[in-house]
């Protein structure tokens, strides 16, 4: 019963907190001191064309009365309008997504990949060499600026050796698309060349995201595995003679991965927030350099439809965390 | 006081903690001494179009920019940068955050809650983005970089000071103190804040290094402090344009902020270890 109580007060708070979301960006947006109006209708406009197009666009009315608009159009998935491109920002957003995505699920991937296993390591070797090197990975994988990280891979691996393309998503034409998803597409054509060519493009953009994410990984895994290793239960597995390599990656890393299962939706946040600096070094067309772009221009419709839209993945990734949570640890259920 | 002086000894006594406080200690003194340490201070604001882009040799150790400008001179300035919207906005962060986290923990309830849920709602904008955003909105300049940060970062503050005030309210000295007639504010901050005051020394430490990134990855988008300011992310990104043949160009800055990065995270862990006995058993560093 517990468990059903603590997932029904998350959910509670779901749509409170998506509300409270687009208020502060939408009071972020508004105090913006240049008149976007004016911005939009150009240079040459007369007043009594800005003022037209003003009362055209609703910015006439009061900040409440707009708010409530947005609110509006928000819960019917209207997003607006760019006032550059004069495209919708939704669909725009939809189009850039499965770019954003990929990138993010293959540095997940690649962190919880190698993190999880060399955590584990780590933590049975504990204060071997392997151990202590791991270490130096792990803090200097948190501390360097990923930015930096990406142009020193273009410089080395694009630039001096040739083997990794400089930037972008794909050359020339990708795989007909299907879902958006390169590896997917090129799955469904059957290409494995053009496959091959994806993963190349994919992989220094991958590998930048994912390093900070999997040291985090590793640090939870490590220190889970040594909280467990130590307990009763292990002792008594052994007396019992279950193999050592089964207790160890069954039974001591599920209790071990509670706290890293935790970490995972955060780190979730921590890759939008990366893919924003990292897809705008690698020419990556996801959401992030589009985020970067509209910031650059002062296109704040699309700003606030860029935060609203990770802010709400992000609430939704710890929702499922925080189910999952309550689904692996069998002592939130007392 | 006696505790304190433990505290400092273990620190000195662990490589990787000591370590970590030396780079930061390095920092700071680069940034006071940078007029005194630079070859050539006059660097940072002048250009010498003739000595532009040359490689590191005896005269420019890391070389020189686009500008003619000798780098090292340049990061030495820089560190000020760095030091000081590392300093101003964490002291900021943890000045809104500590505050609202020890009320809403004190009182819990639906004050408590609120609050949180607010800060929860501040956690789930990717602080980069509504730093680029608050950064944009009101104009590159180091003030705003400033404001930025503090106002993506008080949550995480905020969080961890209510948890711990939650966990240790309930404590006898608390329930004696509060019999003895003390005042919800004199329990808060003589009784509560001592007890919780190492968690928020070692979150400090961590978000130091965070700010740190957050800031230089501003600075590289071109939100933070205005050219010529020499500003170590902003740096990296005018190198960007003379990749691949001036290799050197970003080498400095890049390693520079690896390096005070490094240095915050290296104290913290370190901290973390001597200040809290919880985490240690949960197999820390020293373990």
């Amino acid at each position: 019963m517990r468990r059903l109580e603590l997932i029904l007060s998350r959910l509670a708070w779901f749509i409170p907190t998506l509300v409270g979301l687009t208020v502060i960006i939408f009071t972020v947006s508004h105090i913006i001191p240049t008149d976007p109006v004016r911005i939009l209708a150009g240079e040459n406009a007369t007043a009594e064309q800005i003022e037209a197009l003003r009362v055209e666009l609703g910015y006439d009315k009061p900040l409440p009365v707009q708010l409530l608009s947005y609110f509006r159009d928000v819960a019917t998935g209207n997003l607006g309008v760019s006032i550059y491109t004069k495209r919708s920002i939704a669909e725009t957003m939809w189009h850039r997504l499965p770019a954003t995505l990929e990138l993010t699920f293959a540095a997940i991937f690649l962190s919880v990949v190698f993190g999880i296993p060399l955590g584990v390591l780590s933590a049975l070797r504990r204060n071997s060499l392997f151990d202590h090197c791991l270490r130096v990975v792990t803090v200097s994988g948190l501390a360097v600026a990923s930015f930096w990280l990406a142009m020193e891979l273009q410089f080395l691996f694009s630039m001096k050796l040739a083997i990794a393309p400089l930037n972008g998503r794909i050359a020339g034409f990708g795989p007909d698309e299907v879902t958006g998803f390169m590896i997917v597409d090129s799955l469904i054509a059957g290409d494995l060349p053009m496959l091959g060519l994806v993963l190349s493009h994919l992989a220094l953009p991958a590998v930048t995201l994912a390093l900070p994410a999997a040291a985090t990984i590793v640090r939870f895994t490590r220190a889970g595995v040594l909280d467990v290793i130590n307990s009763s239960f292990v002792l008594y597995a052994r007396a019992m003679g279950i193999p050592w390599s089964l207790i160890v990656w069954k039974y001591v890393l599920r209790n071990a991965l509670i706290s890293t299962v935790t970490q995972i939706g955060l780190i979730f946040g921590v890759l939008l927030s990366g893919a924003v600096v990292i897809e705008t070094v690698f020419d990556w067309p996801g959401l992030g350099a589009y985020a970067v772009n509209s910031i650059l221009q002062s296109d704040y419709k699309s700003i606030m439809g860029f935060t609203l839209w990770t802010g709400a993945m992000f609430v939704i990734v710890n929702l499922l965390v925080d189910i999952l949570h309550t689904l692996i640890d069998p002592r939130s259920n007392r | 006081m006696a505790v304190w002086r433990q505290v400092l000894w273990k620190l000195l006594r662990d490589r990787a903690t000591f370590l970590g406080a030396s780079i930061i200690l390095s920092l700071i003194l680069a940034a006071i001494l940078a007029p005194v340490l630079s070859p050539f201070p006059e660097d940072v604001f002048e250009f010498h179009t003739a000595n532009r882009l040359r490689p590191p040799d005896g005269v420019n150790y890391f070389g020189t920019d686009r500008m003619g400008s000798d780098i090292l001179s340049r990061l030495l300035f820089g560190a000020r940068i760095t030091i000081t919207i590392a300093l101003i906005a964490v002291g900021t962060a943890v000045a809104v955050g500590v505050p609202i986290g020890l009320v809403a923990g004190y009182y819990g309830a639906w004050p408590g809650d609120l609050l949180m849920r607010v800060s929860d709602i501040f956690l789930a904008i990717p602080q980069v983005v509504l730093a680029i955003a608050i950064a944009q909105t009101l104009g590159p300049s180091i003030e705003n970089v400033i404001l930025a940060l503090s106002a993506t970062y008080w949550p995480f503050w905020a969080r961890l000071v209510y948890a711990e005030t939650r966990s240790v309210k309930n404590e006898i000295f608390i329930e004696s103190a509060i019999a003895l007639g003390a005042s919800p504010a004199r329990v808060m901050i003589l009784h509560i804040l001592p007890n919780i005051s190492s968690a928020i020394i070692v979150r400090t430490s961590i978000g130091m290094g965070a700010t740190i990134l957050t800031a230089a990855a501003l600075g590289f988008l071109g939100l933070g402090a205005p050219p010529p300011a020499p500003e170590w992310g902003r740096m990296i990104a005018e190198s960007r344009d003379f990749l691949p043949e001036a290799w050197w160009y970003a080498t400095a800055p890049g390693l520079a902020i690896f390096l005070v990065v490094m240095g915050f995270n290296l104290l913290g862990d370190g901290l973390r270890d001597i200040l809290d006995p919880r985490i240690r058993r949960a197999g820390g560093r020293n373990d």
